[in-house]
């Protein structure tokens, strides 16, 4: 992990640490018993869970008659939260694949938890794909697998096929990826294991890790080349989401515009998320020396800039909408902005264009709590994004006599805090099991006492930059 | 010479030739048991042998597997002896008679192992014609009803027929004044049981009342007139929905369909009937007319005297001296009734014999009388007397009546003093119901003796003088029922059997003495010979008449005015329980599962009335409580209720719909008057109640490319006046937006079915989405799922009011006018060739057919719906929940017996999977496999889908567009630069589906016609 750092650079991890402080901040959440307020957040998020699987169970058994969606509104909060998940799940492979190529070293104290959170995203999106099927039974169906129907495959044309292959394809090479920048970490683990049984797990899970030179140079290898797989990646995934609606035939959904307009949201959405999680992540486990200042300044910025792409995209459909001269997508755009479901547009364009700008002050972008007030904004205006461009699109298309209101069920809803039960335990789950911060990568951006350089520490500590 | 051939044995056991051995020498080992022994022993455990190792095992596993499946079947009984014409998978068809409450049709009944599924028209009748209203498309499923008396009961309790008749024939000896209540009979042959039985005992009397009365207009008349509107070039109504409700609309539609079919080909007709409407509701018949124009129902006799003072002033006659009403097109009329004198008709829908004198004599002013309207051939739809039946309950009240028959008459309920009669019934020592339920007359009687249904019966109808038809059974009794017919000959002491009664009655009486088979006649279900057609009117007291239009209605009033109507779907509510009716939305409300309060849109701004909300109505100390429906067209000041709602004791589909508007029918010159000019009081209580509404967007939006229209000078002029042709600019200019495509398309080499469906002459009367149910297995959804917008009909009628406001104006768009222009657009399975479902499945669910089929294939489905949201015509239905054998949706497919309904060839479609229309595609295979087994091409006509097939106005043309010798060919190449348009056709999903511009005989007016002027200037 040899580097070289700017010496004008600020330095990413403050408070003085050394090698060792780092393993033993982030160690002591793995090893410790679970504190006082973990336990009440898992157990919280343990009961939401539960009572999402009710509604979701119940859904099951019925069928999808539960919700609230009708014969014009075929789709309307599962595949809403569908796209947000999936939206949400981009920062990860952002983060630890594009940031990686791009040499951002001050990822890596975020970009453990930012994958974790990628893959749990992706397990709640996937969960609305079965959800939503009137026969979840018959889901793997949509995989081109041998079967008794003579040669009877899937629909290659169905976006809905290339989302299957792009969301599975994601979640696998992100576990991978995943999976391999945590085999050193886990190794440490083991190696300062008390118990017989984190021996073992730890032991198995870190596959024999050495921590030798040629270990350490393959790690990299294959780092970079799951992060050149992963780049690409991060445009498809949410590509082939957008399609799913960019090739239909309904207005507000038909629009060429739509692949960088999602991409851009999904970064913009991602991002919020990992901006959320983390800030509650680094106060509740103590870590504000490795998420620091200039972390949360660096995603505000990126927040601001992908939601000015997204507001750029927002006024250019309308732009379109009435340069087309086409009257169906013109009533479209015009019925979501002053419709009856104006409010869910207005609170989207509240959310997403108008409050990232904010971010353009420095004290505003520097300030935590609004920070973190404006990450689950800018969030929640991503789902009334999404909400919009797929209930308001459908409720009023062609013809007029179709025309209908979608108004949610408690089992809509249900269904929805059931992906907030599951991601939330998973993750509350993995903050505990799992060293939530990258150490092995965290120490390679350390200015360690053997750098030589030249200028007097400047931490707040005062202490010099320490050795092991 | 000595056999020197080597020798080997075996051992020495054969050398020795030993005992033991030569017993087993042909086998292999010896004394091992052989294979042929053990048999058996493989099941029963005693032993097992090496070699039947896998056996066992194949059938462990088989065993296993068989225990692993569900037994799909269960209780079939294969036929001892088979029924001669019963061939598993092969229908039957019986030629029958539909008849309900007035309502008349000959049908065809469809069977299929032995049980009836489905009535189609039955074109041989020159009076039904094959038309076929949704109420009697529906009939079948009533066959079915579970909640239908199941035998003869006394008091209530299970009682053998044997016992009840013998009660009821000492009941009936005693003596005293019998009723016989029916409503109107059309079958000779009964009426001649009842004779016998009045002969039996001469104190019997027939008291005829009509829910739906008409006894005015037969007053007037002095007998029901035959109308002909397909002679008519002008054609003016008075509040009468012949189109909808008003004695025979399917009929009438039929001919109505006539005056208005126009043709784009060069010699085609382009002359069209003009159609005047003047009514208070927003009827089915006012929505198709071309000028429309409302009145209060306290105006109704004045309005008929003006227009009589208008046309006689025209013609010379000397006019009435009554107040003079203002009526918009009321001149307009008047002067085109009179300039196609000999090809007119005014038809009222009054049930006041002053207002039907009125009427006749314009008529007779206009010529109708030899023309549209015949009273040589008299109708018997209605033969009601309000007058008698007031009486009946008269004497029931005073005690004077003995012993009372319901013949299948629900007085009670359907009559405006009924709960008088309720009151009244315990005072009558012998009460005989033989309605098919316990209903809310059949409930207060001793004895209910249940009269079989229609399709279980044997039975005549002669709708019109020398016009008959025969009913026959088309499945035994399900129930322990009997026939009326039969009842009344067992009491009167004489054989019951009643088909043999029929038959020597028809051979001696009616079938002219041998010339026709009785056997060819049951065959073709009609025998006709018609009656001479009379020129003559009616003599009509016209002073009389102005007197008591003088007395009766006033030129204005500002009071709050109700109109009782009927709706389409459920008529007097006789058939209540059928969920198909109720789920079946009214033409123009598009409102099913109640009825409501309708008020037009400034009514409920006066009133503060809002739509979806309750209010109580109350007239003369009754009141009911109903949510309130905006009716755009209404006439101001006035509240309508429809009838048939309310019922109390008829089944689970019907009891507690809507409220019972009966009550409030007054009497007005001595008949019973379908409004109530009362004090009429109206509140809202505050609840929200939705409606169930099966579309809640009213207007078209101003999208040309949906419904295309133009008025007739205007098409005479261009054929192609109505059409809406965007165009796109692309770099090689201007460019039909029909042909860029980025499809090949698709070679139809064999058959390319389509359809084309004339808006001109859809009705929107709603046969066909009955029909379609019918058919197709569709399910029944409920109020709730409907309010859901989760309806599953296959086929619906789209009807749009037109609104006043401005194209750019979409807020004002979405406003109907205050007397809107509607139109009616069947909307269906387009059956695109470009299908935007099929390429977005991503597992191949719904393809396309090498017949331009766009095809379903549910057991594939895995309910993405994503076909559905890409579907621009929204015309494909999810099964949210299984909607079969579940106890939400309890609408007689949740029983074994309700479910003899389905159709056979039609899968029932299992929860979470998507389903549409399929082009009837079972009768297409059906059809082409006929042809095939005799070794020629299906010809034109003999496939037929239902919803075309049930078209009362033939609006639906389906068929082969390959065969340039189908109809479908010819209209298309007639209409191709004419009237022929696609749906949204811009988006080039090229539809299957065709739709005919509609085209109104009017002249523009208002806004449209300046802006066009300025336009043209």
């Amino acid at each position: 992990m040899s580097h070289v750092v700017s010496p004008i650079r600020e330095t990413l991890v403050g408070g003085g640490r050394s090698y060792h402080d780092v393993t033993q901040d982030i160690c002591k959440q793995v090893e410790g018993e679970p504190t006082k307020e973990w336990k009440i957040a898992f157990s919280v998020s343990c009961v939401i869970f539960a009572y999402g699987a009710y509604c979701l169970g119940y859904t099951w058994w019925q069928g999808i008659g539960v919700w609230g969606l009708n014969k014009t509104v075929g789709w309307a909060w599962d595949i809403t939260n569908f796209v947000w998940w999936v939206g949400i799940g981009h920062a990860g492979t952002l983060i630890s694949a594009v940031l990686l190529l791009f040499r951002q070293k001050w990822r890596t104290s975020i970009n453990r938890a930012a994958e974790a959170m990628t893959i749990f995203a992706v397990l709640c999106a996937a969960s609305f794909i079965l959800a939503h099927m009137g026969r979840p039974w018959l889901a793997h169906w949509a995989l081109p697998l041998p079967n008794t129907f003579g040669s009877l495959w899937v629909n290659f044309n169905s976006p809905l096929v290339w989302d299957v292959f792009a969301i599975s394809t994601y979640l696998s090479v992100s576990l991978v990826f995943w999976y391999l920048g945590l085999i050193p970490d886990l190794a440490t683990i083991r190696d300062r294991a008390q118990t017989k049984a984190s021996k073992f797990w730890y032991g198995l899970f870190s596959v024999g890790w050495t921590g030798s030179a040629k270990t350490w140079a393959r790690y990299e290898y294959v780092s970079l080349i799951l992060a050149g797989i992963s780049t690409p990646l991060v445009l498809s995934v949410h590509t082939i989401v957008s399609m799913d609606f960019a090739t239909s035939v309904i207005p507000g959904w038909h629009t060429t515009i739509f692949p960088p307009y999602f991409v851009a949201g999904a970064i913009f959405s991602g991002f919020a998320m990992v901006q959320t999680l983390l800030l509650v992540t680094r106060v509740v486990f103590k870590l504000e020396d490795y998420i620091t200042m200039e972390h949360i300044e660096m995603m505000n910025i990126i927040i601001t800039v992908t939601g000015s792409v997204v507001g750029i995209a927002y006024l250019t459909e309308f732009f379109i909408a009435w340069y087309s001269g086409v009257e169906y997508e013109s009533y479209c755009f015009i019925n979501r902005a002053f419709g009856p479901y104006w409010w869910a547009y207005w609170m989207m364009m509240t959310c997403n264009v108008i409050s990232p700008q904010l971010f353009w002050f420095k004290s505003i972008r520097t300030n935590i709590l609004i920070s973190f007030i404006l990450s689950v904004v800018v969030n929640v205006g991503m789902w009334f994004e999404r909400f919009v461009i797929i209930v308001s699109s459908l409720h009023r298309d062609y013809i007029p006599s179709s025309w209908a209101m979608f108004s949610p069920t408690m089992y809509d809803i249900g269904d929805y805090i059931f992906s907030f039960g599951l991601f939330f335990t998973l993750f509350f789950l993995f903050a505990k099991f799992l060293p939530v911060i990258n150490m092995a990568e965290v120490k390679s951006v350390m200015k360690g006492v053997s750098s030589n350089y030249p200028f007097k520490k400047k931490s707040e500590g005062g202490k010099e930059s320490v050795t092991h | 010479m000595e056999n020197t051939t080597k020798r080997y044995w075996r051992g020495i056991e054969e050398l020795t030739n030993d005992a033991e051995f030569v017993k087993y020498a042909d086998r292999e080992f010896g004394d091992a048991p052989s294979a042929d022994e053990k048999e058996g022993a493989i099941f029963d455990g005693t032993g097992s042998h090496r070699r039947d190792f896998l056996k066992v095992l194949g059938f462990g596993m088989s065993a296993v597997a068989l225990a692993a499946c569900e037994a799909p079947v269960k209780n079939t009984i294969p036929y001892l002896n088979k029924p001669e014409d019963v061939e598993p998978t092969i229908a039957n068809w019986y030629a029958s008679t539909f008849v309900d409450g007035g309502e008349y049709a000959s049908i065809l009944v469809k069977t299929r192992e032995g049980r009836p599924i489905k009535i189609e028209g039955n074109k041989a009748s020159s009076v039904s014609k094959g038309a076929l209203s949704a109420r009697a498309q529906a009939s079948v499923l009533s066959l079915y009803d579970n909640e239908k008396l199941k035998g003869p009961q006394i008091a209530g309790k299970a009682a053998d027929w044997a016992s009840i008749d013998k009660e009821i024939i000492s009941g009936l000896a005693k003596g005293g004044q019998i009723r016989i209540v029916t409503n109107s009979i059309l079958s000779p042959t009964t009426k001649k049981v009842i004779g016998d039985f009045i002969a039996k005992y001469p104190t019997t009397k027939v008291v005829t009342y009509d829910a739906n009365s008409l006894s005015g207009l037969v007053a007037a008349n002095g007998v029901l007139p035959s109308f002909d509107f397909s002679k008519a070039k002008t054609i003016v109504s008075l509040g009468a929905d012949f189109l909808g409700t008003w004695i025979s609309p399917s009929e009438f539609a039929a001919q109505w369909a006539k005056t208005r079919r126009v043709s784009s080909a060069k010699d085609g007709n382009k002359e069209m009937s003009r159609h005047y409407q003047f009514e208070t509701i927003m009827s089915n018949t006012g929505a198709n007319a071309d000028y429309r124009a409302t009145y209060k129902p306290s105006q109704e006799g004045l309005v008929a005297t003006a227009l009589y003072n208008a046309v006689a002033a025209k013609v010379g006659a000397p006019t009435l001296s009554t107040s003079a009403v203002k009526v918009e097109y009321l001149e307009k009329a008047a002067a085109d009734l009179v300039a196609s004198k000999g090809a007119s008709i005014v038809v009222s829908g009054s049930n006041d014999a002053s207002v039907q004198a009125v009427v006749a004599a314009i008529n007779g002013l206009v010529g109708a009388y030899g023309t549209t309207i015949d009273l040589g051939t008299p109708a018997n739809y209605r033969q009601g007397s309000d007058a008698e039946m007031n009486q009946f309950i008269n004497e029931a009240k005073s005690g004077a009546i003995a012993a009372v028959i319901f013949y299948n008459a629900n007085p009670v309920y359907n009559h405006p003093r009924g709960a008088e009669l309720a009151e009244a019934l315990p005072k009558i020592a012998l009460t005989i119901a033989t309605n098919d339920r316990a209903d809310e007359t059949a409930s207060l009687v001793k004895y209910n003796t249940p009269d079989s249904h229609f399709l279980e019966s044997w039975n005549d109808a002669e709708p019109k003088k020398g016009f008959f038809s025969l009913t026959q059974p088309t499945i035994s009794t399900i129930f322990k029922t009997r026939q009326i017919q039969s009842s009344l000959l067992t009491w009167a002491g004489l054989n019951a059997d009643y088909a043999a009664y029929l038959e020597s009655n028809w051979t001696s009486n009616i079938l002219k003495a041998g010339k026709v088979q009785w056997s060819q006649v049951l065959h073709d279900g009609v025998y006709e010979f018609g009656s001479t057609a009379s020129a003559a009117a009616p003599a009509v007291n016209l002073a009389d008449a102005t007197a008591a239009i003088s007395k009766n209605y006033k030129a204005a009033s500002d009071k709050l005015e109700l109109a009782v109507y009927e709706k389409v779907s459920m008529g007097t509510g006789s058939q209540a329980n059928n969920p198909w009716l109720q789920e079946l939305p009214e033409p123009v409300s598009k409102a099913c599962w109640t009825n409501y309060l309708a008020v037009s849109q400034k009514t409920a701004a006066e009133l503060k009335l809002e739509q979806d909300k309750e209010a109580e109505l109350t007239i003369g100390g009754k009141s009911i409580k109903l949510p309130v429906l905006v009716q755009p067209g209404q006439a101001n000041g006035t509240i309508a209720v429809a009838i048939g709602y309310g019922r109390t004791k008829a089944g689970k589909s019907a009891d507690g719909v809507g409220a019972n508007a009966y009550p409030f029918i007054s009497t007005v010159n001595g008949t019973l008057a379908f409004f109530n000019t009362g004090d009429v009081a109206i509140k809202a209580t505050g609840e929200e109640v939705k409606i169930a509404q099966t579309q809640t967007h009213n207007t078209v939006m101003a999208r040309e490319a949906v419904v295309q229209e133009t008025v007739l000078s205007e098409y005479k002029k261009n054929v192609e006046a109505g059409r809406f042709k965007p165009e796109i600019l692309t770099a090689e200019g201007k460019k039909t937006a029909t042909d860029i495509s980025l499809w090949n398309g698709h070679k139809y080499n064999n058959h390319a079915w389509g359809m084309v469906i004339d808006l001109n002459t859809c009705t929107g009367c709603s046969a066909c989405v009955v029909s379609c149910s019918a058919e197709n297995n569709v399910p029944v959804v409920g109020r709730q799922e409907v309010i859901n917008r989760r309806e599953m009909h296959w086929m619906r009628i789209d009807r749009y009011y037109s609104s006043d406001a401005d194209v750019e104006d979409l807020k004002g768009l979405e406003v109907a006018s205050e007397n809107p222009e509607v139109v009616f657009q069947p909307m269906l399975c387009q059956h695109c060739n470009n299908a935007p479902c099929e390429t977005v499945c991503p597992v191949l669910a719904t393809t396309h057919s090498t017949e331009g089929l766009n095809q379903m294939t549910y057991n594939r489905c895995i309910g993405t719906r994503y076909c559905a949201n890409n579907c621009p015509y929204k015309v494909r239905r999810f099964n949210w929940f299984r909607y079969f054998q579940t106890d939400d949706f309890d609408f007689h497919l949740n029983n074994d017996l309700g479910r003899m309904v389905l159709n056979p060839d039609v899968t029932v479609r299992s929860r979470g999977v998507m389903e549409k229309c399929s082009m009837c595609v079972q009768r297409i295979q059906a059809g082409k496999l006929e042809a095939k087994k005799e070794k020629r091409r299906p010809k034109d006509g003999e496939i037929q889908v239902a919803c075309a097939q049930s078209c009362p106005t033939n609006a639906i043309t389906f068929g082969d567009m390959n065969d340039p010798e189908s109809e479908i060919s010819q209209v298309l190449a007639a209409e191709k630069t004419g009237r022929s348009f696609g749906v949204i056709e811009e988006i080039n999903v090229k539809p299957n589906i065709s739709y005919l511009v509609k085209v109104r005989n009017k002249e523009r007016e208002g806004k449209k016609a300046e802006g066009e002027a300025k336009e043209h200037a």
